[in-house]
């Protein structure tokens, strides 16, 4: 059986780690490949790595990233951030990635999702949805593009949907909502994508505490939960998280 | 150290599996062309992303031969996830006949409550008999699955290791003489896989 998946996401800009709240207020928190590093040794079960300041002239700087973290790193890692073409999706695997996230291109152009997972494979096509709850609505979140700064109008359910049949692998699904706050993850809008899609779900936005993260694997029915700034600042250790939910009797990968 | 030869056909995880066996002490020659093969010890067929492409690829290489009578020569051998699904006749996946090599098909993951597809992430081997990985009664290795289809041998005895999926059990580990394959990611599973690929190494002749 599949274990639950603890995965630590590494906001990157210009080479450095870097976590904001609510998608702003952008803190340093440290180099990169050695903080993968880190993680991997503590029980990580896969990495992320997003670049939040993607553009053209430091792509070369993020396939440098991936090229160094897969020398050093022997877990899997997905690397997101303004990723838009079948050929920069082939560079970053060849540079070392496992997986790429794709976000604002896959909502621009659907097709690149078919392309993409029939050029490498479903597996290492993740699709990443920033979603917010719409307002004065119980129970309806929109999906979100260009780093949480543009609403698209499409309601996330169908979106996952329609990513699950064009051919993604699992989908990266963020409250934008909770992201930052340690407020714990949305629960509903996690339950609710994974109830409509067989691919697995990755909860992200909210981890505050050890309950939060148990509850997003029983109640939010999440394959993986990604963890950040609750790491970063040193809160909790992947260690103490494994240990919390092995306790609980759920399926961890025990520590090496 | 040892030299081993990885096919270069084209389909992703070269760079994983090299800094791996690099990172062991390993020698890693990329081969397009059999002639690169001679000084080799052991050959690893690696391989991510979907059945046809890849057919086609090696295909288009010109290596099959060389690759069936390398095996057939009873020399190390090491297939990883694709790499273990192209051995086989054919599989759901495609429309391209695989190598052969192997009797038997691959087949999409069936349906199990709970159960998400792809299959991906760690998982606990379980040994079905001794074999150059594994004691039969070696448990808590935890490696990393990423996959939808799985390999159904006509041969139930080739079969070194399976892998819960709900209520089903899925091929993990494929053992035929000289011949091994793995539907996991050594490269990718952290220690256990480091520790695994040792195993194989130590036992290249």
């Amino acid at each position: 059986m599949v274990a639950l998946r603890l995965i630590p996401c590494l906001d990157v800009a210009n080479g450095r780690v870097v976590k904001g709240v609510n998608f702003v207020n952008l803190r340093d928190s440290g180099d990169p490949v050695e903080l993968a590093c880190r993680y991997s040794d503590e029980g990580a079960d896969e990495l992320v790595f997003l670049d939040i300041r993607a553009s053209v002239e430091n792509r070369n700087t993020l396939i440098d990233l991936v090229s160094r973290t897969a020398k050093s790193v022997k877990i899997p890692f997905t690397v997101g951030g303004g990723i838009d073409s079948v050929s920069s999706i082939n560079d970053l695997l060849r540079a070392g990635a496992d997986k790429v996230s794709l976000n604002s291109s896959a909502v621009r152009n659907p097709d690149l999702i078919y392309e993409s997972s029939r050029e490498f494979g479903t597996q290492c096509i993740v699709i990443a949805i920033d979603a917010r709850r719409k307002v004065n609505k119980l129970g309806e979140w929109e999906v979100y593009v260009k780093g949480g700064r543009e609403n698209t109008g499409i309601d996330v359910f169908s979106w996952a949907k329609k990513v699950e049949e064009l051919g993604a692998g699992e989908i990266l699904l963020t409250s934008m909502d909770g992201d930052g706050t340690q407020n714990g993850y949305d629960l509903h809008l996690t339950k609710s994508v994974a109830n409509v899609v067989d691919i697995p779900v990755i909860a992200s936005g909210g981890a505050g505490s050890l309950e939060d993260i148990y509850d997003v694997f029983k109640e939010g029915r999440a394959s993986a939960a990604l963890l950040a700034s609750l790491l970063h600042d040193k809160k909790l250790t992947l260690q103490e998280i494994k240990t919390f939910l092995l306790e609980k009797k759920l399926l961890i990968r025990p520590y090496e | 150290m040892h030299k081993i030869g990885l096919i270069d056909y084209g389909m992703g995880n070269i760079h994983s599996v090299t800094k791996s066996l690099e990172s062991l002490g390993e020698e890693i020659i990329l081969i397009n062309n059999f002639n690169q093969a001679k000084t080799c010890k052991a050959i690893i067929l690696p391989g991510v992303g979907a059945f046809d492409p890849a057919m086609i690829n090696l295909i288009n290489t010109d290596l099959i031969n060389d690759l069936k009578n390398w095996i057939n020569s009873g020399k190390s051998f090491l297939g990883i996830c694709l790499g273990l699904q192209l051995l086989f006749e054919s599989s759901d996946e495609g429309k391209v006949q695989g190598l052969g090599i192997l009797k038997g098909k691959i087949q999409k993951i069936p349906n199990v409550v709970n159960q998400r597809i792809p299959h991906m992430g760690w998982c606990q081997l379980l040994p079905t008999k001794s074999n150059t990985l594994l004691e039969h009664e070696e448990l808590n290795n935890w490696v990393y699955f990423v996959h939808s289809y799985h390999a159904i041998p006509d041969d139930d005895d080739i079969i070194a290791a399976k892998v819960n999926y709900g209520s089903e059990k899925l091929t993990a580990m494929i053992e035929d003489d000289n011949l091994l394959a793995c539907q996991f990611h050594p490269e990718k599973s952290g220690k256990t896989g480091e520790k695994l690929l040792r195993r194989w190494l130590s036992s290249i002749q």
